[in-house]
Parts: structure tokens; C-alpha cells; sequence
């Protein structure tokens, strides 16, 4: 786990590799260097459109260029273009079904020192109330660039949800083959499941390691895909250990954490505890603090399993 | 323009006008006193400006048409019927379930229709994604959207206005039905966007001002926006609310309420009369 690289790089990355491969444009809001939509408006200045500051007018001119049949990258930070343009979201790209791929970097409280007006953690919940939008949120740079692929061949809207900051690469660039609404079970556990999505996937990865040296067998499933949900494999997760835990980079509200718990109720109810941003706003401050303030740490997991399992009794 | 063509669009449109008395008094809501503002306007585009093809309604190098101020959706409805694009009964399902009519126009149902809008502010902003994509592609089509006198009080107008300029969209034509009436009075007591021409001259665009319920200069307009180079066209089109049904014209109420019979009956006696 030694390399990191930050899902909007990866993001920039795969705009430029798929160029060549898709025809499709890409718009930004004037956060092109940020977003790193940059690299591609570098290498295809044609095909490339600054908006300007203006994400209402983004999203819906997004829509008017699908329309014609053209795929679409639209991006922004998840608090512009989730939050900010909400309704031209659900109304221009949204109801029609459009086909726009909405780019959406500096999610959640890593977004750091620019602090809480810029941190979204409410972005997975607006985008999963809009009927037929998928959403996904990649857990490392290999999984965001599979991702950004697998939205190009997928017709439909997309909203991609990448991280500011540098975090580890889990996955293996060769083997790594990405499938839109299948969660990834990267470990079974007896004891409870650790149900995470983002950045929080290589935290919970850490977290088993440390409830195994407490006799705890967690099992690691990574929710990428969070709309369409796999409740079929949760399911069987929740019934294989008999508590769930979830963790995100979102509030607990609307986020992962619903999605999970609408599933179990349903189909499997088990004991459960979220991990997630607690209905707060963010803070300025270096990434690795803000994780430790908000409960977003590996420690922060295993408590939670700890709590997950206790409830079993 | 012929004394002939003019005769034949002006009967069309006095049909089209009978097509939104009859949807929105079946549908007993909507809106038709925005509908007759703009249905000369709607007339002449679908019937001489625009190259569509109503048996191919997707046909990808046609003109499109992206109707900003989606509430006078029986207006456009009542233009597509007649243009063939759908049969002219249908006009009374108008807001019905499971009617593909309704209330503001959906691109996925309704045969004839390029972009779903209704929430204002939006649909000129599709518009203008249709031009750009245009001039990606190296296509002669061209885009016209029609937004509202009180909807230019959405600030997204003026983020499209901008972007049109910036792209020197010279492939898109922006009307604007000043019919001077929004729901909560007149536009110039409510919010007012005047001086809406030297505006929009500010942001980028050619304007042309006109007559809008007079097919000759509605033509000349159009006429004009396509020699225009480099820049966007807007046609700020003075219109009358609720034009050719006499107790329709220039009151507020009629902008989303529907006729009763006997409202219904004195309307088509009128339109009627006029045919």
C-alpha cells in the first residue's frame, strides 16, 4: 500500500488515456486545474469547455450537448455540482436520462484547509433521491479509473465521486476488473462485516487487521457502486457475520449508511453501526486531523465493530 | 411575404390557437394565455423556419427546438399536431394520465419535442448546448429556444447568455415572448428586466426587436438572425398574453387557468369566427 494517488487525479488520467478510444467532451466550471480536467483540456483543447463560474448553466447545457448524442464529462466540486446544481441535476439530466458523467472531485472533509463550505458530505444523498442516476464513489485510483471507463460504455447519468487528497492504492492495475453495481467482498469475516465505500474502504482494511490481533474476524466488502446498491450481497454479508458496519466520507445521513441500513431492514436485519460525518459540518484543517476529529479512522472502525458485535447478544 | 403564405400561416396558427383553448379546457389547467403569446412564433418555426421531419422526429441534422418557458407546452403540443408529429385529437389528453402530454414538455414521450424543460431558467441553457455541440460536429443545424419575459428574472439566463456569447453560438436564436404578464402581475411591477434588448446587447448578443404576433416581421427576424455572424441572435418579441380570444388578452389571470365551458364556447366562437 505504499503508492497513493488522489481519485481526481486518476479521474484527469483516464479522461485523457479514453480520448482517443470515446468521442465525448468535457466541461468544467473554472476548477479545471483543481478537478484535474486540466490534463485533458491540455491534450484536447477541441473537445474541451470552460463554463465559467456558473454550475447551474453547466449541468443543463451538459444535457443539451447529450442530447445530440454526445457523452458528456460535467465537473465540479461535489458541493457545486451535487449541491449548487441539484435541480438542473434532476431536471435537465436526471428526468430526461441524459447522457452525462458528472465529475465530481473534493467530496467529504478531505478536502482539508479550504474547510467546510467546500467539504460535501451530502452529495451521495441529494444524487441517490434522483431516479436512474448511478452513483459511483471508487476507493482508490485504480477502481476511479475503471470507473470512468465503465460510465463511457454505460448510457445513462453517472455521478462520479472523487477525493481531494492523495490516499493509498489498494487495487492492482493488471487484475483489477471493475463491475458497476457489484460490491467487492476483499475479505470474508465470521464475526461482522465492515461495509465501506471511498476512502473509508482502505481504513476498513486496516481495521480488520486490528480486530483480528483482538480475535474479531471482520469481513471487507467495498461498495463502489452505491446506486444501484447490492443488496443481494449485503444480504448475504449480514447473514454470514450477523452485524454490519458501514463506513463512508459522507454524512450518516442519506449516504452509504441509509443505502445499508434500507437493505437490512428489508432483507437481512442485523445488528448495525454507521460510520460517517454525524450529521456536522466540516472543519479547516490538515486531512489526516480532520479524519481523527470526525471518527473517520481505522480506531474509529474498530470501535464501531466492537460495538456491532456486542449488540449481537 | 405571398398575401398566400402569410393567409395559410396565420389559418395555422389560429388552428393552433383553437388547439390550446381545446386541450386546456379539457385538462380544466394550464396555461394558455402564455400559449397565444407565443403561438404565432411557434407557427412560423415549425411550419417555414425549421428543417424537421415529422416521421423522423430524431432525425439527427434537423433544426431543434428547446420551448425554455415549458409552461405553454399546449402551445408547442398544438404546433407539433399540427405539423403531424402526433395526431391533433391527442391535444385533449393534455395533462391526463397517462397521457404523453404533459404539462411541461417531456423529450422521452412526446414525438416532436428535443429537450424536456419547464423548470425555467433551464431550457435555454440546453439550447445552448445544442449549438455548441453543433460546431463540435461540424453540423448546420441550427438551435432556437424560446425563454419567457418573466423567466429572464432566472440569473441561469443570463449564465446561458453568457456562454452563448463566449462560443459565439451564431447557430442559436433566442426569442423572448415579452408578453409583459407573470403570475404574480405585471413583470414590470414583479422584478423588473428591462432594458431587456440593451441587456442582452451587453452580454453579447444581436437583438432584434419585433412584433411578435405579426408573422411578417416574426419572418423578417428569423430572416435576419441567420446572417448574423460570430454572435448569438435574440429576438425580443412584444407579444400579446392571451392573444386572440378578446377576455384572454393582457390579464394576469389567464396565465395558468383554464377556460370553463362556457369561457370554451365563447373562445372557439371567436377563433372560430376568425378561421
Amino acid at each position: 500500500m505504499a503508492e497513493k494517488l488522489a481519485t481526481r487525479e486518476a479521474y484527469g488520467n483516464a479522461l485523457v488515456e479514453l480520448a482517443e478510444k470515446y468521442d465525448f467532451v468535457v466541461l468544467d466550471a473554472d476548477l479545471a486545474e483543481a478537478t484535474k480536467t486540466v490534463k485533458f483540456k491540455k491534450a484536447y483543447p477541441n473537445r474541451f469547455f470552460d463554463c465559467g463560474i456558473a454550475e447551474g448553466n453547466m449541468m443543463s447545457v451538459a444535457a443539451g450537448i447529450a442530447s445530440t448524442g454526445k457523452p458528456v464529462f460535467a465537473s465540479s466540486f461535489a458541493m457545486f455540482a451535487a449541491g449548487r446544481a441539484f435541480e438542473q441535476v434532476r431536471n435537465s439530466i436526471g428526468y430526461p436520462h441524459l447522457n452525462v458523467k458528472i465529475g465530481a472531485t473534493h467530496a467529504g472533509i478531505t478536502v482539508g484547509e479550504d474547510g467546510a463550505t467546500h467539504q460535501c458530505n451530502e452529495d451521495i444523498a441529494l444524487m441517490r433521491t434522483i431516479p436512474g442516476m448511478t452513483i459511483v464513489n471508487p476507493a482508490d485510483a485504480v477502481e476511479a479509473r475503471a470507473a470512468v471507463e465503465v460510465a463511457l460504455k454505460t448510457e445513462g447519468p453517472f455521478y462520479l465521486r472523487f477525493g481531494r487528497a492523495a490516499m493509498p492504492i489498494f487495487n492492482d492495475e493488471k487484475t483489477y476488473k471493475f463491475e458497476l453495481g457489484k460490491g467487492v467482498e476483499l475479505a470474508k469475516g465470521k464475526d461482522v462485516t465492515i461495509v465501506a465505500t471511498g476512502i473509508m474502504v482502505s481504513a476498513a482494511l486496516e481495521a480488520k487487521e486490528l480486530l483480528a490481533a483482538e480475535g474479531i474476524d471482520a469481513g471487507v466488502v467495498n461498495i463502489h457502486t452505491i446506486k444501484p446498491l447490492d443488496t443481494a450481497l449485503i444480504a448475504k454479508v449480514a447473514k454470514a457475520s450477523g452485524a454490519v458496519v458501514t463506513a463512508e466520507e459522507h454524512n450518516i445521513i442519506g449516504g452509504l449508511g441509509s443505502a445499508v441500513a434500507e437493505a437490512l431492514a428489508e432483507n437481512c436485519p442485523v445488528p448495525m453501526v454507521r460510520v460517517g460525518v454525524k450529521d456536522t459540518y466540516g472543519h479547516s484543517g490538515p486531512v489526516p486531523t480532520l479524519l481523527e476529529a470526525y471518527g473517520l479512522t481505522p480506531a474509529d472502525i474498530v470501535k464501531a465493530a466492537k460495538t456491532a458485535v456486542a449488540k449481537k447478544a | 411575404m405571398e398575401a398566400k403564405k402569410l393567409q395559410s400561416l396565420q389559418k395555422t396558427a389560429n388552428r393552433v390557437r383553437i388547439g390550446v383553448i381545446e386541450g386546456t379546457h379539457a385538462a380544466k389547467s394550464g396555461h394558455p394565455g402564455g400559449s397565444l403569446s407565443v403561438t404565432d412564433i411557434l407557427t412560423y418555426l415549425y411550419f417555414e423556419e425549421m428543417n424537421v421531419d415529422p416521421k423522423n422526429p430524431k432525425w439527427e441534422d434537423r433544426d431543434r427546438f428547446v420551448l425554455s418557458k415549458g409552461h405553454c407546452a399546449p402551445a408547442l403540443y398544438a404546433v407539433l399536431a399540427e405539423r403531424g408529429f402526433f395526431p391533433v385529437e391527442e391535444l385533449l389528453t393534455l395533462r391526463k394520465y397517462p397521457s404523453r402530454l404533459q404539462g411541461h414538455p417531456d423529450m422521452n414521450s412526446t414525438p416532436g419535442v428535443d429537450m424536456s424543460a419547464g423548470s425555467l431558467g433551464l431550457g435555454i441553457s440546453a439550447a445552448a448546448g445544442m449549438a455548441l455541440a453543433a460546431k463540435i460536429d461540424g453540423k448546420s443545424y441550427r438551435v432556437y429556444t424560446v425563454v419567457g419575459d418573466g423567466e429572464s428574472e432566472e440569473g441561469q439566463v443570463w449564465e446561458a447568455c453568457m456562454f452563448a456569447a463566449h462560443y459565439k453560438l451564431d447557430n442559436l436564436c433566442v426569442v423572448v415572448d415579452w408578453n409583459g404578464l407573470q403570475i404574480d402581475g405585471p413583470v414590470a411591477e414583479v422584478m423588473n428586466p428591462t432594458p431587456h434588448d440593451k441587456k442582452l446587447e451587453a452580454f453579447g448578443f444581436h437583438v432584434i426587436s419585433i412584433d411578435g404576433n405579426d408573422m411578417e416581421q416574426i419572418a423578417a427576424a428569423f430572416e435576419e438572425a441567420k446572417t448574423v455572424k460570430g454572435k448569438p441572435t435574440a429576438i425580443i418579441a412584444k407579444t400579446v398574453k392571451g392573444k386572440g380570444v378578446s377576455f384572454m388578452e393582457n390579464q394576469v389571470k389567464w396565465h395558468g387557468s383554464a377556460p370553463n365551458d362556457e369561457q370554451y364556447a365563447q373562445a372557439l366562437a371567436e377563433l372560430k369566427g376568425g378561421n
